[in-house]
């Protein structure tokens, strides 16, 4: 126990309005880990996703990045995660690079990786100079999956990442969800599909329990 | 699981429920002292104080407009700094201060408009002018209304406690400065017809009887904030534990009653 | 790796005004909305240049009002609805100064085209030729304080589903002193007065709301956006 863990979650609870969401979750995630959060519509998986984005805040308990509550570390903690929700953030009348221009625009750090690379790897290579509202919703995800790729940020949470993407597009989002937690990064990602990775940790927000798949 | 969300309730909001208690002994001698204050302040005012030499016995009504009027704008303040405190130390007991003070300040502030009114017919001969304190109770109407209408519209009552305590202060910010522009304003389009009697000049007789009212005012404001409050607690905590043991000892005490 | 250093305010204004200018259409109807009330004045008053002379700097202020009321509703709507608002709220930047960025592109998209219009008003209207430099002076300095509160109640509806009417509601009575000291700069001018220290005061206001405002919106946002 000599290094904290990158993200550990302490007796985590969550209420709305008198009524308790869930409560005593403890979790504890490292560089390399992908963690699924499993549970049926309505277990709370976008609420978990977000109160660890530190959007919303817990009833009890604590969310801590390497040892240090988010709530004291926040703008280290930001810059150090990437977090992609229902919404992909992207703005129709803006073409694709200039999306994700912005949105590289507002992270810490960024690799070397061209935006025009990036889009080139993600299919949308002939797309760049169109405003979105010509893409569709597929194409959408898309730009925000571009996001991966440029970020250096280690901690991704994704809120139901395969939503609306083709066969092509699952399949690039499991080399770089792979690339990613082999170079020490983590992932917490909520999804209903079967990840073809290994060691993906599955953890069920109804019975609270967690397994290896 | 019942258990422990149960505990954790008592922890964070064990002083709404010391609240509740603490307040339910005041109640008896606090609505006692208000109630003579306020009938001591308006049978001096009302029919010993003696009549005015210019308006006659229409300036009487100061006793319940002045009265009324700090009370309104004492009341934002109160409501902004209880949702300040509800914001810093996320108490939910000082939120539940400011929603049960917004109302209260916003009949005040309508009442003083409303005697001001009325006082304004004889004085004046019209019900409404635009004086320079007429025009910021006016405008401070609105903001209460503004606090209150965004509480009502949120679903989760602790979005709508933070939003509420937001614009408060930001009205609290403005306050000062909406006065100040509303009388500089008026110095500059003041018709000479209309002056209104000054208060500092009034005469002793008059004027003890007006503190007398002023201090019943104040009294009678925290008689109903804590009543507002208390109400408030109680929908809001309704699920806790100590809420439903209250609910069901008073159910069993009046079906006793009725037998 | 690249570390870049950033406030996030460039990255936010040039975002902004980059997609008003996509949507000019949108961008001019508070325009539009300014010129077309105003057109409505001398027929429901009186077509007498010598009457509208008297309620013209008036008129054209709590006309500018309305238009920029109109338009602060949707400061934060469409970034609430495609997620943008999420991820400004995830920056790694001090949250008031994309705020700032956001509110600044508002001044340059609403604020700014009304106070270069307003000339143009000033003459339907028979503003008095003394008058029209300090109503440009004062509808540039106000519109900036009215975008910045505006701002503020945009904030604190952007979540709710009929948020529109309500931040008129909200805004409005902060809105008073603006009025009230732009009006006046353009009447003392008229009068023949010094007009600047009506002028300095809305100096004053506008370096508060810009001092203030961001982080009450920044408050407002981080409220809403957990509803």
């Amino acid at each position: 126990m000599s290094q904290s863990p990158l993200l550990s979650v302490e007796n985590l609870a969550f209420e709305r309005d008198d009524s308790c969401l869930f409560d005593a979750i403890d979790l504890t995630v490292n560089g390399g880990d992908i963690l699924q959060i499993e549970g049926a519509n309505g277990s709370g998986k976008t609420t978990l996703l977000r109160l660890l984005t530190g959007a919303l805040q817990p009833s009890a308990g604590s969310i801590n990045y390497l040892g240090c509550n988010i709530a004291d570390c926040r703008y280290d903690y930001f810059a150090n995660m990437l977090y992609i929700g229902h919404q992909p953030a992207v703005k129709l009348n803006l073409t694709a690079e200039e999306n994700l221009r912005w949105m590289v625009a507002n992270a810490a750090q960024s690799n070397q990786i061209s935006i025009s690379d990036a889009l080139t790897e993600v299919g949308l290579a002939g797309y760049s100079d169109i405003p979105c509202y010509t893409l569709s919703a597929g194409q959408h995800r898309r730009v925000a999956l571009a996001r991966l790729l440029i970020s250096e940020a280690r901690l991704w949470y994704l809120d139901e990442p395969f939503t609306a993407i083709d066969k092509q597009g699952v399949q690039l989002l499991h080399s770089c969800l792979q690339q990613h937690v082999s170079r020490g990064g983590l992932v917490v990602l909520s999804t209903h599909q079967d990840l073809a990775l290994n060691n993906v940790r599955k953890y069920n927000l109804l019975a609270r329990t967690e397994h290896i798949a | 699981m019942k258990v422990f969300s149960n505990w954790q309730w008592f922890h964070r909001l064990g002083s709404p429920r010391w609240f509740y208690q603490t307040t339910g002994r005041w109640l008896p001698w606090l609505s006692v002292a208000t109630l003579l204050v306020l009938i001591i302040g308006l049978v001096w005012g009302l029919a010993y104080a003696p009549a005015d030499a210019k308006q006659g016995n229409s300036f009487r009504i100061i006793y319940i407009h002045v009265p009324a009027s700090f009370l309104a704008l004492a009341g934002y303040y109160i409501m902004a700094i209880a949702g300040a405190v509800g914001l810093i130390w996320r108490m939910k007991l000082s939120f539940m201060v400011m929603k049960a003070a917004a109302p209260i300040g916003a009949v005040l502030t309508f009442i003083a408009l409303f005697t001001g009114a009325v006082w304004g017919k004889p004085t004046w001969g019209t019900y409404w002018v635009w004086d320079a304190r007429i025009t910021s109770m006016l405008i401070l109407l609105f903001l209460y209304a503004g606090v209150m209408s965004l509480q009502y519209a949120y679903h989760s009552v602790d979005a709508a406690s933070k939003a509420g305590a937001i614009l408060a202060l930001v009205g609290t910010v403005n306050i000062p400065i909406i006065y100040k522009s509303v009388d500089w304003w008026y110095t500059l389009h003041q018709p000479a017809t209309i002056k209104l009697t000054s208060a500092p000049s009034m005469h002793p007789d008059m004027f003890q009887p007006l503190l007398v009212m002023i201090l019943g005012f104040y009294l009678f404001y925290a008689l109903v904030l804590i009543l507002n409050t208390r109400s408030e607690i109680l929908r809001r905590e309704r699920k806790t534990g100590w809420v439903r043991e209250l609910a069901q000892s008073k159910s069993g005490f009046d079906a006793r009653a009725g037998d | 790796m690249a570390r870049q250093m950033n406030s996030g305010f460039s990255a936010w204004l040039r975002r902004d005004l980059l997609l008003a200018y996509r949507r000019r259409g949108e961008v001019a109807s508070p325009v539009l909305f300014f010129v077309m009330v105003s057109t409505l004045i001398p027929l429901g008053l009186t077509p007498e240049s010598a009457r509208l002379a008297e309620v013209a700097a008036g008129m054209i202020w709590v006309i500018a009002l309305l238009a920029t009321l109109l338009s602060v509703d949707g400061l934060f709507a469409s970034d609430y609805q495609d997620g943008s608002l999420e991820q400004m709220l995830l920056t790694p930047q001090l949250l008031p100064l994309p705020v700032l960025g956001k509110i600044t592109a508002h001044w340059l998209t609403t604020g700014l085209p009304l106070t270069l219009v307003s000339p143009l008003l000033g003459l339907m209207l028979s503003l008095p030729g003394a008058g029209y430099i300090p109503l440009i002076c004062s509808l540039a300095l106000g519109t900036a304080c009215l975008s910045f509160l505006g701002a503020v109640g945009a904030a604190l509806t952007v979540s709710l589903r009929k948020g529109g009417l309500l931040l008129t509601l909200l805004v409005m009575p902060l809105y008073m002193p603006v009025v009230i000291f732009g009006t006046a700069t353009v009447n003392y001018a008229i009068d023949g007065f010094n007009w600047l220290p009506p002028l300095a005061i809305l100096g004053a206001l506008f370096a508060a709301a810009v001092a203030l405002c961001p982080l009450a919106v920044a408050g407002a946002l981080r409220v809403t956006a957990s509803n």
